[in-house]
This record gives C-alpha cells, sequence and structure tokens, in this order.
C-alpha cells in the first residue's frame, strides 16, 4: 500500500554504539531486580508528596508526546491527504510503537500493585455489586484504555513492514504466515488508521486533564481548563519534531535519502502549530487574570517564561527554516520545539507541582538508571527493525543521491 | 499480734504494709485485713529456701530492708523451716531438718529457690532425665547434686518460687561459655520432665517486694499471682523501666547524656545512648525502690539500666549496647505542620545533568556534522 | 474537500474546549448520605496528648515508625504507616493542635480518579473505603487529594495505599445507630472529647451546639460544612486562628473534582466527539482508499 519505496537497511546489528546501550540496559535490569523485590521506595525518590516521578513526567507523558509523530504524520497523510508525506509514515510509526511501548513499560515498573494492571481493560467483566467497573470519571482510566488500544494499533501498524520484510525473506513458515496475513490486515487498515488518528487525540488531551484534578497544588500559571488543549497541541508539535529529527539522523546514519523538501514544509507546519501554542498559552492566562503571577520573581515565573522563549523562538526558527534550512538547523530547530514540549510537560507533572507540607522531589540514580534503560533499549529496538525491515525509504533518485552505506 | 509488736513492728504498720502489698498484687483493699489476719493465724506456710550456684544477694537484700522491716514481716507471716544462711544449724542437724520439713508438710510447703542450677555431668553434657540427677557435676550438698535436691523437694512443694536473675533464668552463672550448664529452676525441671508452674521473680538482686507481694497472696488465698509467659508475676513485670522512668521526658524531647560525665549526663539526661537497656526490660525499680531508697538503682545514679531481669540482655548483651524499644508509645514533641521531606542524591543530579548535557550537547554537535557531511555529498536544493 | 475535513477536526476541537469550559463548574452540588458518618475535631480541646494516635495505630495493626535517629515512633505526617497524627500549628504567638487523617469528603478527589474503584464512596454511611483487590498502585489518589490524606507502603515489594476508613472495621453490627457502621478507636481513647464521632448531621448540630455556647472561644465557621463540596470530617479552631493558620487549605464551596470532571464529561459528553472524530477520519481515510494522492 505504501507508494514509497523502502527497504531494510542490513549490516551488523551489534555495534559499539549498541554495545554501550547493553551495558545501560544492564543497569538497569540490576535496578529493576530491585525495585521488584525491596519496593519503589528502594529505588526511587518518589515519595507521599510527589507519588509521581519521571517514569510518568519523562517516560509516559514526553514519551508519548516524541511518539506522536506516528500519529501527527498519519494525520497529514491518510487523513489530509498529503501524500508527499508519506517517506516520513513508516518510521514515524515505528518510532511511535516504540515509544508507546516504552511508556507503558515505565508504567509496569511504576505502579505498585503491577499484577492488578489486567484488571482495568476488562474491569466491566468483573464488576459484582458495585465494585470494580470503569469508573468515568477518571481521566487515568481513559488515559489507561486509549494507550492500550492505540500501542495495539501502533504494533498492527508496524506489522506491515514486518510482514512485507518476511515475505521477502527465505522461504519457510514465516513467509507463508506473512503472506496469509497480510491482505486480511490490509483490508482492516482505514478501520486502523483511523483509531490511529482518534485515540492520541483522546490520550494526549486527557494526559493533561490528568492534573485538573490537583486544583490547590499545580500552580496556576499552569492549571487551567484548557490543559487539554494544550497538551494536544504541544503533542502535535512534539511530534513533528521527532520526525524530523528521526527522519534527519537516520538518513544520514544509514545514507538512505533525505526529503529536505518534506522536512522544510513540515517547519512550516511545525512553526505555526508553535506559534499557536504560544498565543493560547499567554492568552490564557491572560484571560484567567493569572498573569501577574508570571511577573513575580519566582523560579516558577521562570520557568513559565523559559517555556514560553523556547516555543517562541522554536517558532522563528522553524518559520525562517521552512525554505532554506539545511539538514542541522532544521534539526536545531525541531529539537529546540521538542524541548519546549518536554519542558512544558515536566512542569506540569513535576516543576509546577506542589503538594506542600515540605515534600520535594528530585529523581534518585534508580530512576533515572531504568529511564535510561528503557529508552536503551527502545533504541535498539529501533535499530534492529530498520536493518531488517522496509521501514526507511529506499534511495529513489539514482544519481545524485549519496548511495545507502550498509553500516554505520 | 502482742507477740509481732515486741518485734518492732506495730500492728498499725502491719495493716499499713498490708494494703500496700494487696495493692501491688492487685487485690482490693478490703484483702489487706485478711492478710493481717492470715499473717497471724497460726497456719502459717512453710517455707524451704534452697541455696545454688549465687551469691546471696537475694537474701542480703531481703534481710537488709528497713523499717518497717519487710524481711521480720514475711519471715514472721511463714514459718521458715530450711533456710542454709540464716538456720543456726550445720552438717548432719541441717539435712535432718530439711528432710524433717519435708516430711512435716508434704505437699503443703512453699519452695523458695535462689541461685541457677549447673546441669552438666563432668563429660560436659547436660543431663536430661531425672534418674541422671546424681551425675551432674558441680555444686554438691551432703554429696547430693543441686539437681537432685530441686527435684526431691518440687516434687512435694505446694509452690515453687525463684528468687533472683539466676533461679529464674541462670543469671551470671549461666552467661557464655556457661561452664557449668547453669538453668533456672523452672527451665532445669522442665529438662529433666518435671513441669510444674514456677513462679519466677528476677533481679539482680530481686526486689524482696515482689516476694513479699507473692508470699502474702499465698498465705493468703493460697493462690499464685498472674504470671506472663517467662513465669514472672504480671503485678510487678508488666511493664518496662522505660515506660515509668523518671528520665522518660528527656527521652521524649531527645536530650540523651551521649558520654559519661559530660554535660547532659550531669544534667541527667536520658541513658539510652550509654546502653540503657530499660526499654525492653520488664521491672518496677523506679516505682518500688530497693532498700526503700529512692533513686537507689543504676538508673537513679547515673548508669544505664543492664536488664538483670531479662534473660535475654542481662550478662549477653554488652553494658553499654544499644538495644530496640520494645513497646514505643507517642513522644511528648509534636510535628509542625510543614516538614522538609524528600531527597535530593546528589549523584543523582550529576547523572541527570551529564544526559541531558550528553543529549544537548551530543545533538547540537551532530547537527554541526550533518551539515558539514552534506555539504561534499548530496547537493542541496533552494 | 480538504478544507472541510480540517473545518472537521478543528470544529471538533474548538467544540470540546468550548464545551469543557463552559460547563466548568456547572456539575451539580452533591449532598452526603442522610445516614453519613463523620468525626468532629475541636482544636480548642485538644490537648495533644496523642491517645488518638497510639490507639490507631494499635486498632489498626500498623507498624511502629522511627525518627530520623531511628529512636523512636514519631511520625511527622500520616505516611503508609500512619493513619492519623497530631501536629502543632503556630501562628507566631500562639499555638494550636490539628488532628490529620481522611476527610471523607462529601465529594472526594480520590474516588473521582480512580480508575475502577479500589477507593469507593459507601453510599450509605459515606465512609471513603479502599479495597486493595481493585488496586494498581497508581497513586493518581495521592495526586488528587487536596489534603494529601491517601499514602503508599513505598517501602514494600506488595504496597498499598494506606488511609483512615473511620474504623470501619470496628463497627458492632448489633449496636443501633453510627456505632453499627463504624467506630474510630480515635474517638473513643480522647479523653476530652475533643473528637467526637457521629451522624456528620449531628455533628454539624453539635458543633453549632458548641460555638453557641461559648462564641468567644470559637471561630463562627465549621471547616467541612460547605469546604471542598463538603466533608464528613469537621473542625471547630480557637477565635483569630484561622483554619488556614491550621494547615487546613482554602478550597472554597466547590468540590475538588468538580473542575477536572466536568472538563472530562464535556469533551467526552455521550462520547459524542470521539465518535463524530472517529467516523470523520474513517470517512477521510476512505476517500482515497486508504492510500495517499502524491502532490
Amino acid at each position: 500500500m505504501a507508494t514509497t519505496e523502502t527497504s531494510p537497511v542490513g549490516g551488523r546489528f551489534v555495534t559499539p554504539f549498541v554495545k554501550l546501550l547493553l551495558a545501560i540496559w544492564a543497569l538497569g535490569s540490576a535496578v529493576a531486580v530491585v525495585r521488584f523485590t525491596r519496593g519503589l521506595g528502594a529505588v526511587s525518590a518518589m515519595n507521599d508528596g510527589y507519588p509521581w516521578g519521571i517514569w510518568i513526567a519523562l517516560d509516559m507523558v514526553v514519551g508519548t508526546a516524541l511518539g506522536s509523530g506516528g500519529f501527527a504524520v498519519a494525520l497529514l497523510v491518510y487523513v489530509l491527504h498529503r501524500g508527499r508525506y508519506h517517506p516520513l509514515i513508516r518510521p514515524a510509526i515505528l518510532t511511535a510503537a516504540l515509544g508507546y511501548t516504552a511508556g507503558a513499560t515505565a508504567i509496569v515498573f511504576d505502579v505498585g500493585r503491577y499484577w492488578n494492571l489486567w484488571r482495568v481493560p476488562v474491569a466491566p467483566l468483573f464488576s459484582s455489586g458495585g465494585r470494580f467497573g470503569w469508573n468515568f470519571n477518571s481521566g487515568l482510566l481513559e488515559v489507561a484504555l486509549c494507550v492500550m488500544a492505540y500501542t495495539a494499533v501502533l504494533w498492527v501498524e508496524t506489522a506491515v513492514p514486518v510482514l512485507e520484510g518476511l515475505e521477502a525473506g527465505p522461504p519457510g513458515r514465516l513467509r507463508s504466515l506473512a503472506v496469509a496475513v497480510r491482505p486480511a490486515l490490509e483490508r482492516s487498515l482505514p478501520v486502523v488508521l483511523a483509531l490511529g488518528v482518534v485515540l492520541p487525540m483522546m490520550h494526549q488531551s486527557s494526559l493533561g486533564s490528568l492534573l485538573l484534578v490537583a486544583t490547590t497544588k499545580l500552580h496556576p500559571l499552569w492549571h487551567t481548563p484548557l490543559l487539554p488543549l494544550l497538551f494536544l497541541l504541544s503533542c502535535v508539535g512534539v511530534g513533528y519534531a521527532a520526525v524530523v529529527i528521526e527522519a534527519t539522523f537516520s538518513g544520514a546514519v544509514f545514507g538512505r535519502p533525505l526529503e529536505l523538501r518534506i522536512l522544510r514544509e513540515l517547519a512550516g507546519v511545525m512553526a505555526a502549530l508553535a506559534g499557536l501554542l504560544v498565543v493560547v498559552r499567554l492568552a490564557d492566562v491572560t484571560l484567567r487574570g493569572r498573569l501577574p503571577l508570571a511577573f513575580a520573581p519566582s523560579l516558577l515565573s521562570g520557568f513559565f517564561w523559559l517555556e514560553l522563549a523556547l516555543t517562541g523562538a522554536a517558532a522563528v526558527l522553524l518559520w525562517r527554516r521552512r525554505r532554506a534550512g539545511t539538514p542541522g538547523a532544521l534539526v536545531r530547530a525541531a529539537g529546540l520545539l521538542a524541548a519546549a514540549g518536554a519542558l512544558y510537560r515536566i512542569d506540569v507533572y513535576l516543576t509546577a507541582f506542589d503538594p506542600g507540607n515540605g515534600w520535594r522531589y528530585f529523581p534518585s540514580v534508580g530512576e533515572i538508571l531504568i529511564s535510561l534503560a528503557i529508552v536503551s533499549v527502545e533504541t535498539m529496538a529501533f535499530l534492529f527493525a530498520v536493518r531488517r525491515f522496509p521501514i526507511l525509504p529506499r534511495a529513489r533518485r539514482p544519481a545524485g543521491s549519496v548511495p545507502a552505506r550498509a553500516a554505520s | 499480734m502482742v507477740e509481732r509488736e515486741t518485734r518492732g513492728v506495730s500492728r498499725r504498720d502491719f495493716l499499713k504494709l498490708c494494703t500496700v502489698a494487696a495493692g501491688a498484687v492487685g487485690l482490693p483493699a478490703s484483702a489487706a485485713e485478711e492478710m493481717a489476719a492470715a499473717a497471724s493465724s497460726s497456719a502459717r506456710p512453710s517455707i524451704i529456701w534452697l541455696h545454688w550456684q549465687e551469691c546471696t544477694g537475694c537474701t542480703e537484700s531481703l534481710l537488709r530492708t528497713s523499717a518497717p522491716g519487710v524481711a521480720e514481716l514475711i519471715l514472721s507471716l511463714v514459718s521458715l523451716d530450711y533456710h542454709e544462711t540464716l538456720m543456726a544449724a550445720a552438717g548432719q542437724q541441717a539435712e535432718e531438718a530439711l528432710s524433717a520439713a519435708m516430711a512435716r508438710n508434704r505437699g503443703k510447703y512453699v519452695l523458695v529457690v535462689e541461685g541457677s542450677i549447673p546441669m552438666k555431668n563432668p563429660r560436659g553434657e547436660r543431663v536430661t532425665r531425672a534418674a541422671d540427677a546424681a551425675q551432674a557435676a558441680y555444686c554438691r550438698v551432703a554429696g547430693k547434686t543441686a539437681l537432685e535436691t530441686t527435684i526431691a523437694v518440687a516434687k512435694d512443694a505446694a509452690a515453687i518460687v525463684s528468687i533472683g536473675s539466676c533461679a529464674s533464668w541462670g543469671g551470671v552463672a549461666s552467661a557464655e561459655p556457661n561452664p557449668t550448664g547453669a538453668a533456672g529452676t523452672r527451665e532445669a525441671l522442665h529438662a529433666v520432665g518435671i513441669d510444674r508452674a514456677v513462679v519466677s521473680l528476677p533481679g539482680c538482686p530481686a526486689n524482696p517486694y515482689n516476694l513479699l507481694g507473692t508470699v502474702l497472696q499465698f498465705a493468703t488465698f493460697g493462690t499464685l499471682p498472674a504470671l506472663d509467659e517467662q513465669g514472672r508475676p504480671r503485678f510487678a513485670y508488666a511493664r518496662t523501666i522505660h515506660e515509668d522512668c523518671p528520665r522518660r521526658p528527656h527521652f521524649d524531647a531527645g536530650r540523651f547524656a551521649q558520654k559519661f560525665g559530660d554535660e547532659g549526663h550531669r544534667a541527667g539526661y536520658c541513658l539510652y545512648k550509654l546502653g540503657c537497656k530499660g526499654p525492653a526490660t520488664h521491672a518496677r525499680c523506679s516505682l518500688e525502690p530497693f532498700g526503700e531508697i529512692p533513686g537507689a538503682w543504676p538508673v537513679g545514679v547515673g548508669h544505664p539500666c543492664f536488664g538483670c531481669t531479662e534473660q535475654k540482655l542481662a550478662f549477653r548483651v554488652p553494658l553499654h549496647d544499644t538495644i530496640e524499644v520494645e513497646r514505643p508509645t507517642a513522644p511528648a514533641t509534636y510535628p509542625p505542620l510543614v516538614t522538609r521531606r524528600g531527597t535530593v542524591s546528589p549523584l543523582a543530579t550529576g547523572l541527570a545533568g551529564a544526559a541531558i548535557g550528553v543529549l544537548a550537547g551530543g545533538g547540537y554537535l551532530a547537527t554541526r556534522k550533518l551539515d558539514a557531511s552534506r555539504k561534499d555529498g548530496e547537493g542541496e536544493k533552494p | 474537500m480538504k478544507l472541510t475535513r480540517r473545518q472537521i477536526l478543528k470544529g471538533g476541537l474548538a467544540a470540546a474546549g468550548a464545551a469543557a469550559a463552559g460547563r466548568a463548574g456547572a456539575r451539580e452540588r452533591r449532598q452526603p448520605p442522610p445516614e453519613a458518618v463523620g468525626m468532629l475535631y475541636d482544636a480548642t480541646r485538644c490537648i495533644g496528648c496523642r491517645a488518638c494516635v497510639t490507639k490507631c495505630r494499635e486498632e489498626n495493626k500498623l507498624p511502629f515508625e522511627r525518627s530520623a535517629d531511628g529512636l523512636y515512633d514519631q511520625p511527622v505526617d500520616l505516611s503508609g504507616s500512619t493513619k492519623n497524627v497530631i501536629r502543632l500549628a503556630s501562628d507566631g504567638t500562639r499555638t494550636s493542635f490539628l488532628k490529620a487523617q481522611c476527610m471523607h469528603c462529601v465529594d472526594p478527589a480520590c474516588t473521582s480518579v480512580c480508575m475502577i474503584g479500589a477507593l469507593r464512596k459507601n453510599p450509605v454511611t459515606g465512609i471513603v473505603e479502599y479495597d486493595e483487590n481493585g488496586c494498581v498502585g497508581c497513586r493518581y489518589c495521592e495526586v488528587a487529594c487536596a489534603f494529601n490524606v491517601p499514602k503508599f507502603t513505598w517501602e514494600k515489594a506488595v504496597p498499598r495505599i494506606v488511609k483512615c476508613e473511620l474504623c470501619r472495621h470496628r463497627a458492632d453490627p448489633g449496636k443501633s445507630g453510627p456505632l453499627a457502621v463504624a467506630n474510630p478507636a480515635c474517638a473513643e481513647v480522647c479523653p476530652r472529647a475533643a473528637v467526637v464521632y457521629g451522624t456528620r448531621a449531628g455533628l454539624l448540630a453539635e458543633a453549632r451546639r458548641r460555638i453557641a455556647e461559648e462564641p468567644g472561644r470559637y471561630e463562627s465557621r465549621i471547616y467541612g460544612e460547605e469546604d471542598g463540596g463538603g466533608t464528613q470530617v469537621l473542625y471547630l479552631t480557637a477565635r483569630g486562628f484561622s483554619f488556614q493558620q491550621l494547615g487546613l487549605p482554602d478550597l472554597g464551596r466547590n468540590a475538588v473534582p468538580a473542575v477536572s470532571e466536568s472538563v472530562q464529561h464535556g469533551i467526552y459528553y455521550g462520547m459524542a466527539a470521539p465518535v463524530v472524530l472517529f467516523a470523520a477520519a474513517l470517512v477521510a481515510v476512505h476517500r482515497r482508499g486508504g492510500t495517499d494522492d502524491q502532490e
């Protein structure tokens, strides 16, 4: 169904970089053993004031925003039919599938009673006498169900190139399975693709709604009924930024053609989004009459302006790069937008969140190591997938393009 | 009564003491009169008092009580038919007194044991059968081992009381490596299969008032006081030293003597950090002073309690080691509304900084490289 | 065509946002169940003896806590092993005690956010009850509670949420009235009736009686009568010593979860927005058969 020619990169999987990732994974695994045998308190700095730490704020909330590239590009390609963005779709979907899976993994580390997680999707089946049904007042329930469903959707979408890869592989049981399954899968794709657009809009906005209930704890510069809208906008912006960064680097690292024209166009979209974010944010704070707080000399007002400055700078830079940006400049501007979005989300979940009673929080070494390990595994999975399956666009122009360097 | 008054105790004093004793064992004040009546009747219980491995400190502390003469009271409440320290007889005469006392009051006398019973035979093994009692190696009196005599006397006793830590659980003689196999009366009897209730009154020395309460109750009502799992009367051993300690406010306020002779020590601060065993020691030293002199006990004179009543502490845990608080209860300070909590580890800060730095710096350098490599690669389209 | 699609998407978003903003605060005010039980804490009568703290620990079989130097049971706050604590508030010149435990809100935030109802408000007694079998340990309740009440046993490999459940396990079905459904140990042992247990209606009457009897002694307001949508644990404070100085949050009249639930239900009103979005997306994808038009 893809019109973009894609092909596996091939080459050796275990490079020095992958060895480094393996080492980080090993360290994280050691911490994980302690976490599961001695409890959360043994490895994390989370406490009763800050019950959510970086596993939620970074791995889940920022991680899925970075993974929103899949949804954001799908929106362009399949809903708005901007077919020229098609070369970006497969790597974006793969990144999204991995990003969401990483976020879900972090959740398993984070929740205390993980063995009860199975109850969440099937709660209505086991509801008896009013106990344990779905509580539709809970934003987290919506996030949990949508993230579970969307992760499944992403893997179904990712299954297409994987099946293609298997079909191109040596004959055998796997290959015949792929040949049998792929047509059925592709027939169901429209529904899957439509779900793939709606589900992220639902849960990404709900990730913002989660903190609405913390009326006394979230700083008024951040606490607004528009939290869901701001989170939705920021996830699209951050998602595109992630796509730009990922496409540019994998193009350079694996010697694949770089669709610079597309990326520049995308920069225009991102610039508009970033500008919209700044406007909505300022309008919201002003209309709610909280603007004076932004001028109060405090660390938090500093963070507020830092977010706006990063987003604004990203908007300006992206706008200027939309016609003649070099790949490096595009990545830097996109990185700025991603950093702005990440900062906004971390601020809402941690920095601007103050439970009072003297609590404070900074992630522990154990938490950081597990986060790094999750990202390491995610990166290794990405490297493995692009080497083994047709994810990245094949060199299309016979002349003038850099020949595919198999390994680097 | 007249006879007793000639010994220097007035009826008024006697009644007063009986009331105190009744209160101590948890009986109503009316019991005091019955006690007084029982004490003046002629049917006084016979007591056989045996001494084994000990220092006689318990007897001494009993004898040295001052006004109103607890020792005299106890001794006049009972008929002390055999007591090696106090009796005039010796040798053959003493042995005859013992067997005569046993025969006269068979099944009715009270056995009081002072001192631990050595259980090891010459090969260093513990005796485990009553039939082997003669094989025990140490502490023979009149050709019989401590174990033999104890078994023989205990068999026909109406009640058995162990006075002092040695008789209760072995005392100092049972400290590692315990060469004689010293055991308390209860343990020794149980070891050879004699399953008798034994009232243990540990303490080094035991507080004579605890003996007074127990004996008064037995003499008056023929019953023994309620005991805890270790056979100690609850009226005396239910609470810990810590719970009634005069220095407790200092503990609650966090004021501790850090060294002997330091400012806190001289100011009378809590001795916990110097190794006080009070928090796990069941006794009532602060409420019922030895020899009726208030303050005349270890904590009172500035030394940590050494846990003399506790088998798990005394002569086992080093004198100045601190121990767990057995039953912590709410202290006398209050937390403020806001308490600084949560940790920020410098290592984590560094690690997070490094991760962000590598990401930002590495990312920036990589983008520079992107453009640089691009110039000699694919041509740029405007 | 493109414009229309874009409009559908943007229109949907705008509608959702507007609905959210418009409906916020419009949620109906919940009333406590008629037989709701609760406690009255009278800060002017409390002497800080902490009999309630000790008895709570005993009756709930909670482990002892240690101070930082490992010496003593000295909890500074509610925690995974402390459901009730007495703290000391000071306004600079005067001091007052504050008893902290679950407030048993009329309209609780914790039950509003709990995914499958491990925390649930009993429809008859109004007690906020916890059932660990439905708890995944996500700790959203800790984030949501404005009183910082639910706590987590961080040091356990099998952790749980710990909070006051009004000693419902001490209920005596043989008795009549409030004692049949719960019997808080703290109220039972309080030597000065600073903590009283009863029905919420009865406690409100008792609080008003105390204020009326000694108007110079109390602030005239009862904390929890209206605050945060109302709570079933009510507070009285000394005249001139505000509830905020006492450490109780200033929540206004509205229930804490009112805004979040309004926004959430506004966006998902009848699941209309997601269904419309899905239909629009499906139509859009189908229009070109799920493939793309190279432009």
